[in-house]
């Protein structure tokens, strides 16, 4: 395997007096897609934001092999006075590529609502200028905090298709932070199951499909199985 | 005459449809304000009330326009650059101690306790001490309004740097902005709904304090116009001057309103329920 894109240790991370997360150790590869499944609350999140350096306090490592990361929150977190281009382009100001943001509206399917402001949005069109703010500066990893629990389920497929495409298309890894058991699935091609609190990683599960993947196909239904069983014995369900 | 009014409707037409809606409702506003005129007049001219304490609104038409010739225009200059100086100050200083309290703890530590203090003064308490210590002229007058303006612009500053959604925050502070440019990109924005509240209700009590300090002691202005009214037993020029006071309250409310719905055309807001829709 070539050298990890992203290698985080975090031995501990504590909130006070609880502890939410103890040894864990994520490595990244290029293009690959890693999934965290487990509850809300088990602190998948939270391993999420200290990747992204929104948390800075605890005790591990961060070894970055260099490169952008970029965010999509759970919520599309827009600014409500900007239109979609320059939400897009937020992080240059005003002073934003503007043949690049036409570009991101159209491969995430908004073209012609560039000028729109986010009140004229449905939640799922919010969600897709989300992500293409995230792919703005051209990243080479994208964090994603269960960025389609938000959405219902159709337009919840369209999204996962559409972020597979755009990752396919720009050469980008995706850590996937999720408590959808077919979404982990269906998007990575690693899925680490997450203990209770404190959390470490209990299981990875390897998903060798290649994509574009059948939703239907028996291989999912089998590693959901199991999923669920590993999820049942950590007492989470 | 007779042509031209034919050929009106066929001109206005198609303005009509589109301003449907928003002539009734112009029209329900000025409905109770008529009504209020036309009993008082009826009122007065058969003479239930006194007309010396009470003028028929048609006399108090004729003084204003006396006065429209005369000394008005004086008065209302007076009055306006006093209320302008004033919540010019008065604001810009609230601002700045809004965005210092608001953004930084430790400002919020040393300053806070003191501007609850003062607040809990009645501001109207601070005349007789502006008076000793500035003497009667204008810079009494501004100092007066400037702190009323302070206040409700203040609080309501520190309150929507407050209110701003931490998550739109987080969005800044991940792209690694400095605190400048989150001031300048979300901050300042995120805030601004806020800050037009208080503008708004600072200017109106800037108005309130300008007719105290014109009560108290002056010379010219719409507060004078309404002591030298009640001296000289004249009820007409003191309602005259209500008028424009109200008047000049709302034009310049109106613009404020105006600059606020232009700033704030983004936000996703409840329009209230008519029967329109």
């Amino acid at each position: 395997m070539s050298e990890a894109l992203l290698d985080i240790r975090v031995e501990r991370k504590n909130f006070g007096a609880t502890t939410v997360l103890t040894n864990v150790h994520l490595a990244l590869q290029p293009r690959e897609a890693v999934s965290l499944l487990g509850p809300s609350g088990c602190g998948k999140s939270t391993l999420l934001r200290i990747v992204a350096g929104l948390e800075k306090d605890y005790q591990g490592e961060l070894l970055q092999g260099g490169g952008e990361v970029a965010f999509v929150f759970q919520e599309p977190r827009l600014m409500p006075w900007l239109t979609v281009e320059q939400n897009i382009g937020f992080s240059d100001d005003d002073g934003y590529d503007k043949a690049w943001v036409a570009q991101l509206i159209d491969e995430v399917g908004l073209t012609g609502f560039g000028q729109a402001l986010p009140k004229a949005l449905s939640g799922g069109m919010a969600q897709r200028v989300a992500i293409a703010r995230g792919l703005y500066s051209r990243p080479q990893v994208l964090l994603l905090d269960e960025p389609f629990s938000a959405v219902d389920a159709f337009t919840r497929m369209k999204l996962q298709d559409l972020l597979l495409q755009l990752a396919e298309h720009h050469g980008i890894a995706l850590l996937l932070v999720t408590h959808d058991v077919d979404e982990a699935l269906y998007l990575s091609d690693r899925v680490l199951v997450m203990d209770n609190r404190p959390s470490s990683i209990r299981q990875e599960l390897a998903v060798e499909l290649v994509h574009p993947r059948d939703r239907r196909d028996p291989l999912l239904a089998r590693l959901k199985a199991l999923a669920l069983t590993e999820l049942q014995r950590a007492h989470v369900i | 005459m007779s042509s031209k009014s034919e050929t009106l409707p066929v001109a206005l037409a198609p303005t009509l449809t589109v301003q449907r809606s928003a002539w009734p409702r112009r029209l329900k506003g000025l409905a109770l304000p008529v009504l209020i005129l036309v009993i008082l007049e009826v009122v007065v001219r058969i003479g239930w009330l006194p007309s010396y304490q009470m003028p028929a609104p048609s006399e108090i038409a004729v003084t204003l326009t006396d006065l429209a010739e005369g000394a008005l225009w004086k008065h209302i200059s007076a009055s306006l650059l006093r209320v302008l100086l004033g919540f010019t100050i008065g604001a810009g200083l609230a601002l700045v101690f809004a965005a210092w309290v608001g953004l930084s703890r430790e400002a919020e530590a040393y300053l806070e306790p003191t501007f609850a203090g003062l607040r809990s003064i009645p501001s109207l308490a601070w005349v007789p001490l502006l008076l000793l210590w500035l003497g009667i002229d204008e810079t009494s007058k501004i100092v007066l309004i400037a702190i009323g303006a302070f206040f409700p612009v203040y609080l309501n500053g520190v309150a929507a740097i407050r209110d701003i959604d931490r998550k739109l925050v987080e969005v800044g502070q991940m792209y690694g902005f400095s605190r400048t440019r989150l001031v300048r990109r979300i901050l300042l924005p995120a805030a601004l709904p806020g800050l037009f509240t208080g503008l708004r209700s600072g200017l109106s009590l800037a108005w309130m304090f300008l007719v105290a300090a014109e009560l108290i002691a002056a010379t010219k202005g719409l507060g004078y116009l309404l002591s030298d009214g009640r001296e000289t037993s004249r009820p007409d020029i003191v309602l005259a001057a209500i008028i424009v006071l109200a008047l000049l309250g709302k034009i310049s409310d109106g613009l404020l309103a105006a600059l606020e719905k232009r700033c704030l055309a983004w936000r996703d807001t409840f329009n209230g329920q008519g029967p329109e829709n």
